[in-house]
């Protein structure tokens, strides 16, 4: 029998090779990892490799109409970014309503994608903003990345397209348009350290009273983060008026597909989708 | 077998080395291989705020952080906290404001209310102290109190 191994490389080729042979359960903030190994639900392999060392992997930058942003940046440090309050407050109002001031000093944006809760608060905006993951391996002598759409990626709670030996390096956001509308709505039973019962993101352009380019995402409402797309069909290209309003917010209800459990029913989630939908576009009609 | 890691950090100012199994917490390898038992141990889950500690200038929660973590890092415990001018100040604010009964909160709170003030650089708020404390639980004296205590240990003496 070998004994367990704990590894902490500071450089990202060194860390995908410790990930080769799948082996290994990746540490970043630990804030899900800790909970999560001690119940029992995620034991830990044979190699616990902590990534946070790892130079280059924390950060925010724009480069090429892109937002990227390094798996190993914190939701405290997302939230104080420049370029993040200025082109993604959506994101930021996210990270905002996040857990604790503890809680988002030490947990990952990657930690929070990787963990693929329903519930996780930011991939609803992440996903409204069209984000993509990226993912590197070292399968052989040389590295390889791949990148995919964050809805595809996420293919069910807890569960990714990852695989075993490859590790999430960023996320990359389009720069969003200038001039366009965004929001972010959390709905839980307390204002901090809750689970959102559901939570809503929109992303959508402005025209001259247009709607263009609309992204509705919706969280806590169905096994994955989605898209409300027929709420979105009914808003493509249209004016706002309150009967364009309560339509598309009445196809939000009807095309999630929440769970009943502790924070709500299904019934009372669904409902809330439509109130709060009906809420935000009216905000926007008139802003 | 778990394996044991070998780690060193700056603790409370002075350097420590110590060895701990990789699955353990910040909080257990504090108050158990340590000995230092001024973070206390509630929940264990991230909910209550009882362990914040502060490391490398950001308050987290003992409980959550994988002890191997601390290598290489500066950790400031609430007995590292009360040795400063502020944490002396927060100490007389706490008990001038009555913001203490069981105090058994009462270290996380000093804590995280370090790590506040220090990020706002003096111009610390009561709103923004509400938001800053939303992680800690206290089950006795009902919030009021505590933001007094520090309200009153944000002010800079002159
Ligand atoms: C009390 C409490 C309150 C919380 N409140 C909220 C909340 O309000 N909203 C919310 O969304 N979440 C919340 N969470 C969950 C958690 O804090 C977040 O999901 C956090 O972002 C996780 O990041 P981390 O760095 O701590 O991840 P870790 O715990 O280190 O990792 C999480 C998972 O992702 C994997 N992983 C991490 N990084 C990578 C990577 N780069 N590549 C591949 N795999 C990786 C790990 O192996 C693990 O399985 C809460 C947790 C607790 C304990
Ligand atoms: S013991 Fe760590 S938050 Fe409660
Ligand atoms: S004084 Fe008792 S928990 Fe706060």
């Amino acid at each position: 029998m070998t004994a367990d191994t704990y590894l902490a490389p500071k450089r990202l080729d060194e860390a995908l090779e410790a990930l080769r042979g799948g082996e290994a359960t990746i540490l970043a903030g630990g804030t899900d990892l800790m909970v999560q190994s001690q119940s029992g639900k995620t034991p830990i392999g044979p190699k616990l490799v902590n990534i946070r060392r790892i130079a280059g992997l924390a950060g925010v930058v724009r480069a090429d109409g892109e937002i990227h942003i390094g798996a190993l940046t914190t939701i405290a440090e997302l939230l104080e970014h420049e370029l993040v309050r200025t082109h993604l407050p959506s994101l930021a109002e996210a990270c905002d309503h996040f857990a604790s001031s503890q809680i988002r000093n030490a947990g990952t944006l990657g930690g929070n994608v990787c963990n693929a809760s329903p519930a996780g608060d930011t991939l609803v905006p992440l996903l409204a903003l069209g984000a993509s993951v990226e993912l590197a391996a070292k399968p052989d002598a040389a590295v390889t990345t791949r990148a995919m759409p964050l809805g595809e990626f996420i293919v069910g709670p807890g569960k990714t397209q990852r695989k075993p030996a490859e590790l999430l390096t960023a996320i990359r956001i389009p720069v969003p348009a200038a001039g366009g509308v965004q929001r972010f709505f959390k709905f839980g039973t307390r204002p901090a350290l809750d689970i959102a019962a559901i939570s809503l993101g929109l992303v959508t352009v402005k025209e001259g009273g247009v709607l263009r380019h609309v992204r509705l995402a919706l969280g806590a409402v169905a096994p994955v983060p989605m898209r409300g797309v027929r709420a979105e069909s009914m808003l493509e290209g249209r004016r706002l008026d309150p009967a364009l309003i309560e339509a598309a917010a009445a196809a939000a209800r009807d095309e999630v597909r929440p769970i009943s459990d502790v924070r709500a029913s299904d019934w009372y989630r669904r409902e809330l989708v439509r109130n709060m939908v009906k809420r935000m576009l009216t905000d926007v009609s008139q802003s | 077998m778990s394996a044991k890691v070998e780690i060193g950090f700056n603790l409370n100012g002075a350097q420590r080395t110590v060895e701990v199994p990789r699955e353990m917490s910040t909080l257990d390898m504090l108050r158990e291989v340590i000995g230092l038992t001024g973070t206390k141990y509630a929940c264990g889950e991230g909910e209550c705020g009882a362990c914040t500690i502060i490391v490398d200038g950001r308050s987290v929660n003992a409980c959550l952080m994988f002890a191997p973590d601390c290598d290489g890092r500066s950790v400031t415990t609430v007995e590292g906290v009360v040795d400063t001018p502020l944490g002396e100040r927060l100490r007389d604010a706490f008990v001038q404001a009555g913001a203490v009964q069981c105090g058994f909160c009462t270290p996380g709170m000093m804590v995280q209310a370090k790590h506040l003030i220090d990020m706002h650089d003096g111009k610390l708020g009561r709103e923004a102290i509400k938001r800053g404390i939303e992680g800690n639980l206290c089950r006795c004296t009902g919030y009021v109190k505590i933001v007094d205590a520090i309200a009153a240990a944000a002010q800079p003496k002159g």
